[in-house]
């Protein structure tokens, strides 16, 4: 059992959650994830690490409740606690110095990318976040974010703040070719393939972070593989970053609605059962 | 210890007696228990069958070197409570052993009897012995666990090489600690091995057992990655074993590998034994279609292949080689033909082709023939050139093997190992001081018993390790 020690929402479904985890705390990297299951019936879900407290020996991650699972995890009161939490899992994120780096997410991949953003500022780069929101009020972490990076700017899909656009829009707005030298990006999956397409030829290595479908996170199962370069790789112990240019997305987007129809019901019955409405 | 001579007749003569079995067509659509257990009356027939031998070869042959020959005749004195105490006294998982080991292999491989008529049935005495003191075992269990209070063990994954080196070690009053990656216990056996062949009660009992000597299970906690091997020592820890197993699965390697519907045996057993993917109300879904393909012919590709069918899908068996080379228990593969499975021999699946969602359709397979014996003796399969055929699925489940699961090797790179797997010596014991390994993770893929066998053999050594003046005082008083 993993105490929780604070819960916060941040947008519309999106939610902090605080736990307590004094290993994982002392070990983990930027870039690394876990894996929890809010009840012990519930399903094993990744999330990745987002910040954590050596004082309060505690880790934080943050969950957009899209499913059955997820809405459990956000569901859980203040001093609940999840059933289940193992990690660090995955490689920690590839790090540079001394280079112009772009950080680039979109939903609620801006909340992990920020320890990746800001490990690649504090090892000495100069960071450009661009970050990616529906609209003004699912913009999430920016005190954080702009104390953690050189230049922080934010894409809205409605254009009620920033640019009016998606992210690889606003990163073709404001650079091209040799303007950045390593990037990472981390997100939805048409945008992680959007950001790899602008940038084939700009002589840039873009990390993109990814999230197949996971079970044990372990190496065990190869439910998470992915084709990198032709190779099949499983993400949670090769990755989950891999080079974005040669990631095979369009794989990895439909194995990841292989359980759409599965998921929907799942969530329907677990509306059904707290009373909730599933739309 | 003297042994009262049996008031019985042996006779060997009798039939060996069947193991009862639920009825195919109902077993093929539920998950219950396939193997029903012997009755009163055939355990009476099956013990009268022991020879109670001079030198009885099958105890040599059990590698958990149980006293076969005395717990039987236990049975045939009614005393199930007393053979089951026989049992205890080298292991605490008859369940589990009665149920799954090979012991065709091993015990009565060995039996006098089998010289001239069948071998006596001990793997179904012995799980007869353990469900007649389950209930005796549940009171047992409830009460105070012991609180040992000797120097600090941890043992590293929860499969049964680690688990009997718990029992060992408890016994001997050392603080043992399993620390476990998955969010339950038992490795193979509750991610691996069905539900209809392995109860989880029966499982999750046993191991209460080892709750009830004072042992101490830790969920959730990869060695490698939560902490290090080098962090164990710090923490307290005199040794450390390394029961990690082989979980790691092949891949085909061939094209259309990654269409959906395409599952490692691992990874379609994981969704439906640990994620309990067959109750109707589970959030891990698994995709089971009209037909499924399962390739290999191992435990692996049986439990795949009966789970398939279990979820109303026609399901066949591909496997390269003949039907004498399969390498799952032979209870099973007969139990799987009783079910219906189909068994396609000497083929192999040579790509995968699907639809464009991205979901299987199809398996692509060629015929092989067996070709000449390679060093190991075993007839190699050879593709025959332009006999490539199609067959339906919307299931595919690659059974292809496992390598030792690497996360523990990665973060401990002074860890001697030899194309994954752990090197040991004679002892069990690594390159590293303290650390010792058993089961698959140095096998690189075999059988519970044997993994037992590694744990004991280890649990031994580094009771020798920790403990170096027990060892000469007890050899003081042999001499
Ligand atoms: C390494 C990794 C790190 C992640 N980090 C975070 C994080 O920090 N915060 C966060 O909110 N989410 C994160 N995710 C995604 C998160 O794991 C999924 O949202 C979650 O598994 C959905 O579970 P559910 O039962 O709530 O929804 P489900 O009912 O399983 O799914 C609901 C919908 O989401 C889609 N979906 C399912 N799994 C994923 C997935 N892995 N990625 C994207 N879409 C998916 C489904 O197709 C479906 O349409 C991460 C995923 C990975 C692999
Ligand atoms: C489907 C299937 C069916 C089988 N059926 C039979 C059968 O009928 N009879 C038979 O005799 N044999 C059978 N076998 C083989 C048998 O199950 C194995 O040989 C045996 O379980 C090996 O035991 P082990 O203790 O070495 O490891 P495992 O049982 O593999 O257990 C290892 C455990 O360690 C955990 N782990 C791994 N890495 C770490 C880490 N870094 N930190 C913490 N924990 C970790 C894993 O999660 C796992 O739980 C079967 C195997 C399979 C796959
Ligand atoms: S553990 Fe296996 S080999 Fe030993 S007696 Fe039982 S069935 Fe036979
Ligand atoms: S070898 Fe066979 S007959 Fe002899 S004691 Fe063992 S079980 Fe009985
Ligand atoms: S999640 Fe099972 S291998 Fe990656």
């Amino acid at each position: 059992m993993t105490r929780i020690l604070a819960k916060r929402q941040l947008a519309p479904e999106i939610f902090l959650l605080e736990v307590e985890a004094p290993r994982i705390q002392k070990r983990w990297k930027p870039g690394m994830f876990i894996i929890i299951r809010p009840t012990d019936q519930s399903e094993r879900i990744p999330l990745t690490i987002v910040d954590s407290s050596a004082a309060r020996q505690s880790i934080t991650m943050v969950i957009q409740a899209i499913g059955k699972t997820t809405r459990e995890a956000v569901e859980l009161p203040v001093d609940g606690a999840l059933a289940d939490l193992v990690g660090p899992l995955g490689e920690a994120a590839t790090m540079t110095t001394g280079k112009k780096v772009v950080c680039m997410a979109g939903g609620v991949g801006v909340a992990e990318l920020l320890p990746v953003a800001r490990a690649f500022h504090d090892a000495g780069n100069h960071v450009t976040a661009l970050c990616g929101a529906r609209s003004d009020n699912y913009r999430i972490l920016e005190e954080e974010l702009k104390a953690g990076v050189d230049r922080l700017e934010w894409a809205t899909d409605d254009g009620t703040h920033g640019f009016h656009g998606n992210v690889v829009q606003l990163l073709k707005s404001i650079a091209g070719p040799g303007e950045f030298e390593e990037g990472h990006v981390i997100g939805p999956i048409p945008m992680m393939k959007a950001a790899a397409e602008a940038t084939r030829d700009w002589g840039l290595k873009l990390h993109a972070s990814l999230n197949p479908v996971m079970i044990d996170g372990t190496g065990m199962c190869g439910g998470c593989r992915v084709t990198v370069g032709g190779e099949v790789k499983f993400a949670c112990v090769d990755g989950p970053e891999f080079d974005a240019h040669l990631v095979d997305f369009d794989e990895l987007t439909r194995r990841n609605r292989a359980y759409r129809e599965w998921e929907a019901k799942a969530l329907e019955r677990h509306a059904c059962r707290i009373g909730l409405d599933v739309k | 210890m003297e042994e009262k001579k049996p008031k019985f007749k042996p006779n060997p003569k009798l039939p060996r007696q069947a193991l009862p079995v639920l009825n195919a067509e109902v077993r093929a659509t539920s998950a219950s228990e396939v193997a029903l257990g012997f009755t009163p009356e055939q355990v009476g027939i099956e013990a009268q069958r022991c020879l109670q031998c001079a030198k009885p070869t099958c105890v040599d042959a059990c590698p958990l070197h149980i006293d076969i020959k005395r717990f039987i005749i236990r049975m045939v004195e009614n005393d199930f409570q007393g053979a089951h105490d026989v049992i205890s006294e080298q292991s605490p998982f008859p369940g589990v052993c009665g149920r799954v080991c090979q012991h065709e292999l091993f015990c009565e491989d060995a039996c006098i009897v089998a010289k001239k008529w069948e071998p006596v049935a001990i793997g179904s005495l012995e799980r007869f012995a353990a469900d007649h003191a389950r209930m005796r075992m549940r009171e047992l269990t409830a009460e105070e666990p012991a609180h040992p209070a000797g120097k600090k063990v941890a043992l590293v994954g929860s499969g049964p090489a680690s688990l009997i080196a718990a029992y060992d070690l408890a016994r001997k009053n050392y603080r043992v600690t399993v620390f476990e990656a998955l969010h339950r216990l038992g490795g193979v056996m509750i991610y691996g091995i069905p539900n209809f062949r392995l109860p989880r009660e029966i499982l999750k009992e046993e191991i209460a057992r080892l709750r009830h000597l004072g042992v101490e299970f830790v969920t959730d906690f990869i060695v490698g990655k939560t902490a290090t091997v080098e962090d164990l020592f710090e923490e307290g820890f005199e040794a450390v074993f390394i029961g990690t197993g082989a979980g790691l699965p092949y891949m085909m390697g061939i094209p259309g590998e990654n269409l959906i519907g395409v599952y490692t045996a691992n990874e379609f057993l994981t969704r439906i034994n640990l994620m309990e993917a067959f109750e109707p109300e589970a959030d891990t879904p698994v995709l089971v279609g009209e037909r499924t393909i399962v390739v290999g012919g191992g435990n692996s590709a049986m439990d795949a292949a009966r789970w398939g069918k279990r979820f109303g899908s026609e399901t066949v068996v591909l496997y390269r080689r003949g039907r004498e080379e399969l390498k799952a228990r032979l209870e099973e593969i007969e139990h799987a033909e009783e079910e219906g499975i189909v068994f396609h021999f000497l083929a192999a699946p040579v790509a995968l082709h699907g639809d464009e969602r991205g979901f299987v359709q199809e398996v692509e397979c060629i015929r092989m023939e067996l070709g000449e014996p390679d060093e190991s003796g075993r007839r190699s399969p050879v593709p025959v050139p332009g006999s490539e055929f199609r067959i339906k699925a919307q299931t595919v489940v690659a059974a292809i093997g496992q390598a030792p699961n690497p996360t523990l090797q990665k973060a401990t790179p002074q860890l001697r190992t030899k194309r994954g797997k752990i090197v040991i010596d004679e002892w069990g014991a690594t390159s590293m001081a303290g650390v010792f390994a058993g089961g698959d993770v140095v096998r690189g893929g075999s059988t519970v018993i044997l993994a037992m066998k590694d744990g004991r053999a280890a649990a031994a050594a580094i009771d020798r390790a920790l403990n170096p003046q027990a060892e000469v005082a007890a050899e003081e008083v042999t001499q």
